[in-house]
């Protein structure tokens, strides 16, 4: 093949990503960071193994039971007739999210977002087994050789079984977990199981091993449309320019502006650039040109920024927790604005009704479905029959002994197909039944409602009923 | 567009073709992703090929590798295994043995085997079984004549009508073991033709006699009470007071249901003694096949289960 000379250059489409490699550093956000992962890691990985006794029912305390139709939640379960909750509960995380971002910011992005915390334990995996940023950097322009191929295929190796057990704890939480452990790798397992496990073990790898930041930047919605959430008064990650620039910019350590009264003579900034702040930084963003959509907001550069400003005894918070307002005219304002009062309303009001919800989850629900074929019968004895199908669904942990009651239709016979008199619906079970009802020919009956009732002979709740029609000519 | 690096310097990959001296071609090759998609779905055929049927050759096609077996069970109750090339139809077969669904009900099956119908009846599960599965059965085997829900047909015309079994009215007796036999041997109901014996006002007493034992508003007293005699022919199989006998099917003719003509329907009293008399002038043939053959006996004791429940015996 061969070329011609081309005058105007295409531009690049994309950027090719600089790997980042973030320096490692102590204090009280990177210990909020690790404590709050070690605690949703010990949720998430054990929850599955937790034992819950039920009547009936898996003993496994959290199961989503798909083919059985069930979510067990400790001792809620849900079923596919209360599936509105699912709703409500994205509702609740919605306005949730509103209010944490309108008040403090991308919290949980920096804290709680799962691509945060896997990318977190990505690193830090990479931390022990290649060293801090700069073994890192330099492991990275080696040459491909035993100790780089060495290193890096054990970073790999262990992320991959982080990942996959990872995967596999994910798919514990759709089966009976010590069951699935098993037939999982005596190769038994249903085929929905390795393949849950293999996409979230390859997403997980991908997206916390080598894609990191550019999810948050390139991918994730929430860093697009948590930004319309912040005002002035929201808590933001902040660089004090003021501070930190002076009149006369940042400038390093030198001699003559080593001490902070020969610095600010000179109308230079607090800020040494150090660079620390960016070397820590896991999206590999500068906090000093401001509010940015790459700030996850984890709080790792006050921590750097802090570690440096204490070492050379001035007062912290170069960079700190401030609003926009605050780093402008250095007043505080104050929390309770109207929008995090009005999210903050949003979500007390959907939590309740989220509440509301659960504790009135109907114990038992029937359907009643009225035989069309044929819509009506002439007796013997010259009355009439109806017939429907009973449907009832016992939700509780408990059997359910019902009567059932027939009203709107005048002098009604009513039975039940094999004489059944009181319903017993076993705990969590579903009964059909088939219900005649006649009514004498001469009593003028004609097309009209008539109303199901059933009745719990214990009185633990009250009569549910349902409508339907009594059909004749 | 898309550049391979070693054109970044201005350089812009062409095809080699030259036309009029200097008309070049640019290279612009498809992207790669786009590319081994495409390689990914021949790779896919070909494996497709080799598994599944795919070509045809000759007046037959390739079957491939790809196999089912299913178990197939011969007039002598003997089983043998089948295997076919992959077919919707051997899968269908096999989904049919061995399919979640298909388990359960041989479960059930099981349960109910050596069960009493009286046992089956007593445990709403057991029954809610029997009537669901007898109600499949009764869809393959006799909506056609007795409608889908059971309600059979009542016509004017007695050869086109189908007794009704949701009513309580039962011809032949409503037992579970009577229904069965029914159900496995056929029936064969018949009523002699009258015409010869009784014609012109001879035969309307009859009919007003008749229509007076139901107590059919508008009749004739005066004719009814002449008919009475002539229904001595009659009683020997509807019984003297024409409640009818189950044991050889003679319809009771008392109640308020009726069986082979739509007398309810009937606009007027004349209609429904025209109604009558023919039927009294022309009898009753009436045959409904026997499904012993078709139906094993256990799939015949879940449709009288089915059946005896629709009228609420």
């Amino acid at each position: 093949m061969s070329s011609v000379d081309l005058l105007e250059q295409e531009p690049e489409l994309y950027q090719p990503r600089e790997p980042i490699h973030p320096k490692s550093i102590k204090g009280r956000f990177r210990r909020f960071k690790t404590t709050i992962m070690m605690l949703a890691y010990a949720i998430f990985f054990l929850l599955p193994w937790l034992r819950w006794a039920r009547p009936v029912g898996p003993d496994q305390a959290v199961l989503f039971d798909i083919p059985g139709r069930r979510f067990y939640i400790f001792d809620l379960v849900i079923h596919p007739q209360d599936i509105f909750l699912l709703g409500g509960f994205l509702i609740l995380a919605a306005w949730l999210l509103f209010f944490v971002t309108g008040l403090v910011g991308r919290a949980f992005c920096g804290y709680f977002c799962f691509q945060t915390l896997w990318t977190d334990l990505f690193m830090k995996v990479e931390y022990w087994v290649q060293g801090d940023r700069n073994k890192r950097l330099k492991l990275g322009r080696q040459p491909w050789n035993l100790e780089k191929i060495g290193k890096k295929g054990l970073t790999l190796l262990i992320w991959t079984a982080i990942a996959f057990w990872t995967g596999f704890t994910f798919t514990a939480y759709w089966a009976d977990t010590p069951q699935l452990f098993v037939s999982f790798f005596t190769m038994h397992a249903v085929s929905a199981a390795y393949i849950t496990t293999g996409i979230l073990t390859a997403t997980t790898l991908v997206a916390a091993g080598f894609a990191r930041e550019q999810i948050c930047i390139y991918m994730c919605p929430y860093a697009r449309f948590q930004a319309v959430m912040f005002d002035k008064e929201t808590l933001l990650v902040s660089y004090d320019a003021q501070r930190g620039e002076g009149s006369s910019g940042r400038k390093p350590l030198q001699k003559g502006l080593m001490a902070l009264e020969e610095r600010h003579a000179a109308g230079t900034g607090d800020c040494i650039d150090c660079n620390l702040c960016v070397q820590v930084c896991p999206t590999g963003i500068d906090i000093r040109d401001g509010l940015q959509l790459a700030c996850i907001s984890c709080g790792l550069c006050i921590d750097a920024c802090d570690e440096i400003m204490t070492k050379r005894g001035w007062p912290d918070g170069l960079i700190r927790y401030a609003s926009e307002l605050e780093i402008e005219t250095g007043t505080k304002p104050s929390l309770l604005k109207f929008r995090t009062i009005g999210y903050g309303v949003g979500t007390l009001l959907v939590s309740a009704l989220m509440i509301y919800g659960v504790l009135s989850i109907k114990p038992a629900d029937f359907s009643v479905r009225q035989v069309r074929q044929p819509l009506f019968v002439l007796m013997s004895d010259g009355s009439i029959q109806n017939n429907y199908e009973l449907k009832i669904n016992n939700k509780e942990q408990t059997p359910l002994d019902l009567k059932l009651e027939v009203e709107g239709v005048k002098n009604a016979e009513v039975s039940i197909s094999g004489g059944f008199k009181d319903l017993h619906i076993p705990a969590d079970g579903t009964r059909n039944y088939h219900v005649h009802v006649r009514v004498p020919g001469s009593s003028g009956v004609s097309r009209q409602v008539i109303i199901f009732k059933l009745i719990d002979e214990q009185g633990k709740f009250p009569p549910i009923q349902q409508e339907t029609s009594f059909n004749y000519k | 567009m898309s550049q391979t690096p070693e054109n970044k310097k201005g350089q812009v990959e062409t095809t080699g073709h030259v036309w009029d001296g200097d008309l070049r071609e640019y290279n612009n090759p498809l992207p790669r992703w786009w590319l081994w998609a495409f390689y990914g779905t021949i790779i896919f055929a070909v494996v497709y090929w080799i598994l599944y049927p795919s070509w045809p050759y000759a007046d037959t096609y390739t079957k491939g590798l790809e196999t089912v077996s299913f178990t197939v069970q011969d007039k002598d109750g003997k089983t043998s295994t089948v295997t076919e090339h992959w077919n919707s139809r051997a899968l269908f077969n096999k989904d049919m043995e061995s399919s979640p669904s298909a388990l359960a009900q041989k479960e059930w099956l099981a349960k109910v085997k050596d069960m009493s119908f009286a046992q089956i009846a007593a445990n709403p599960d057991t029954l809610n079984f029997a009537t669901s599965m007898g109600h499949a059965l009764f869809g393959d085997s006799c909506a056609a004549c007795h409608g889908s829900g059971g309600q059979g047909v009542l016509s004017q015309n007695p050869d086109g009508s189908y007794p009704n079994l949701t009513d309580n009215n039962w011809i032949h007796g409503d037992s579970y073991e009577k229904i069965v036999s029914d159900i496995t041997n056929g029936i064969h109901g018949s009523m002699p033709a009258f015409g010869a014996l009784y014609k012109g006002d001879k035969l309307t007493d009859l009919a007003e006699y008749v229509l007076s034992l139901s107590h059919q508003p508008g009749v004739n007293e005066e004719a009814a009470n002449r008919g009475k005699s002539s229904f001595a022919t009659c009683a020997g199989c509807h019984g003297a007071n024409g409640m009818g006998n189950q044991m050889i099917g003679a319809p009771n003719l008392t109640d308020a249901v009726w069986d082979f003509v739509d007398v309810p329907g009937a606009k007027n009293i004349d209609a429904k003694v025209k109604l009558v008399e023919g039927v009294i002038d022309h009898g009753l043939q009436h045959q409904m096949p026997k499904f012993g053959e078709r139906l094993s006996p256990e799939q015949i004791r879940l449709l009288a289960v089915y059946v005896r429940q629709l009228g609420g015996s």
